[in-house]
């Protein structure tokens, strides 16, 4: 069973493959908004040593890599559960013997691994060419990085199937869809690292699972830190990842129940 | 002309009903569309949190810079949507559907991809500026709002221009090209006092691809007049060269099309 699972990564990441051309404008894309960020921050910084416990160099860093694990753990995995149940394909799928919500899992890790070899990567290069991004030499920091923007690309993939799972009731998710892509980026700190965030908005966002995906590895890969604060760092993406699992399993089981296929 | 308006007017109609058969997805999408808004303002009311200025620029002011952008981008949204466009038409054939009536091509597919869910945003941008606007202290003179009507149409046909020029690209390739989305980004920046920026972005945003007209410059007209206010006040004129290209460009694509064969 794990075989057949492997071979639906391998199969995403070969079909990404095939449409890579796609890709390569995205790197651009992703250059453009970590350059729209970086002046931005420059301008901010300007004349002072630190914002928040973030000095400049740091932040600059810090978005670069913020819009690089983007990369990573972004998907529309959201937008594909959402079409497969509206249009009814979901009906096959079901009876197939396998688990629907694992197989979208690793659809979506095969297309996450696949923009992590030809995206992330290119894409961190140009970048550190581009912008005074200082990258941490300790391969320490860098194992716990990725361990870390694993969780992210898991709390984020979650997040999105409980999205995506909405269309059982919802009918037409459109606008949730695009709700919450708006709430990842704000939240958790793709475009302003939490810590700058004025104390009520930190109190909320602390309670809520999106930090998790960027704004936790983020803060730990650009601060350099290690210890007993990257591993208290990694305990609160496991903690979310855990408890995200809850809705999921209860959604999905009241879900197949009324399903309804809509002119399918 | 009347003929034109009547279309216009069933197109309208005729949005409203599909809209309406989804009816909580329609206000759903409107506050989306007003959050991804917010967002952009909650980052310069966090920033100013830890400053006092930004390139010079004060919060308020560049508030109204903000609220400035929201007006004419929730028009462009609305009258000019052709995100789609080389998927559906192009790619799904639709174009030749388009082509065997008797209105004008272009005409009719801004009315089939018409979003008056978009004003929303426009209609909030205007609220922004009203409330940043008595606490710059900046005189209100009688023919402002005469002049803001001037820029805003300004910075809709440069957008308008900018993105139909770009989606003229789909007559020349087959596959989607992407560069729509690069622009899409690029856009970004408009939204900020190009001041902060390096003068190869700066010369980027105002030649060619003039993003700073359809924000910065027309807002700083209201802000600062003695410095920006020459440079503001080009943005109709920009508007109409970049909207005269778009169509240019959308005509000689036009010509070339020759069909999908499906």
């Amino acid at each position: 069973m794990t075989g057949a699972y492997l071979e639906l990564i391998r199969i995403r990441f070969m079909t990404m493959l095939a449409y890579r051309m796609n890709y390569y404008n995205g790197i651009i894309i992703y250059a453009i908004n970590i350059g729209a960020y970086y002046f931005l921050w420059q301008a901010i910084y300007s004349g002072r040593d630190e914002l928040a416990g973030l000095t400049a160099g740091q932040m600059t860093t810090y978005v670069a890599v913020s819009w690089m694990a983007r990369a990573f753990y972004f998907n529309n995995l959201d937008r594909e559960i959402s079409n497969e149940i509206r249009d009814g394909s979901l009906a096959i799928q079901m009876i197939r013997p396998y688990h629907y919500l694992v197989v979208k899992m690793m659809q979506a890790l095969g297309e996450g691994l696949f923009r992590l070899l030809l995206f992330t990567i290119p894409g961190l290069a140009v970048a550190l060419l581009l912008f005074p991004v200082k990258l941490p030499a300790d391969p320490a920091v860098w194992a716990m990085f990725f361990v870390m923007i694993g969780f992210s690309f898991l709390i984020h993939s979650q997040i999105n199937m409980l999205t995506g799972l909405c269309a059982f009731y919802l009918e037409n998710n459109e606008g949730l869809m695009r709700m919450k892509r708006v709430a990842v980026d704000l939240l958790s700190g793709l475009v302003i690292p939490v810590s700058l965030f004025p104390g009520w908005a930190e109190t909320i966002v602390k309670w809520l699972p999106f930090q998790a995906i960027t704004y936790v590895p983020g803060s730990v890969f650009a601060s350099g830190a290690r210890g007993a604060d990257a591993w208290q760092a990694l305990g609160l993406q496991a903690f979310w990842c855990a408890v995200l699992l809850v809705p999921i399993a209860l959604l999905w089981r009241s879900a197949r129940r009324r399903l309804f296929v809509q002119g399918g | 002309m009347r003929f034109y308006a009547a279309l216009w007017l069933d197109y309208l109609k005729n949005y409203f009903k599909t809209r309406m058969t989804y009816r909580s997805d329609f206000w759903v999408e409107i506050v989306s569309d007003l959050m991804f808004l917010g967002m952009n303002l909650f980052f310069v009311l966090v920033v100013f949190g830890h400053v006092d200025r930004l390139g010079g620029w004060t919060l308020d002011q560049m508030i109204f810079i903000y609220g400035y952008f929201m007006v004419p981008y929730g028009i462009f949204q609305c009258f000019f949507n052709l995100w789609n466009f080389s998927e559906r038409y192009i790619v799904k054939g639709e174009m030749d559907r388009v082509l065997t009536r008797p209105v004008n091509n272009l005409y009719q597919l801004l009315l089939e991809n018409m979003d008056p869910a978009s004003l929303f945003s426009a209609l909030a941008g205007l609220l922004i500026m009203a409330y940043a606007w008595p606490r710059l202290g900046v005189e209100l003179a009688w023919h402002d709002p005469l002049v803001l009507l001037l820029l805003a149409a300004g910075s809709v046909l440069i957008y308008g221009g900018v993105y139909i020029a770009l989606t003229s690209l789909s007559f020349y390739t087959d596959a989607p090209t992407g560069i729509l989305p690069l622009v899409w980004n690029i856009q970004n920046y408009g939204r900020y006092p190009v001041t902060i920026y390096n003068r190869a972005i700066r010369w980027l945003l105002t030649f060619f691809l003039p993003f700073a007209f359809v924000g910065f410059y027309p807002a700083a007209y209201f802000l600062d007049r003695d410095d920006w206010g020459t440079v503001a006040l080009m943005t109709p004129v920009v508007g109409l060269v970049f909207l005269a290209v778009g169509l240019f460009c959308w005509n000689r694509g036009v010509s070339k099309y020759r069909g999908a064969g499906s």
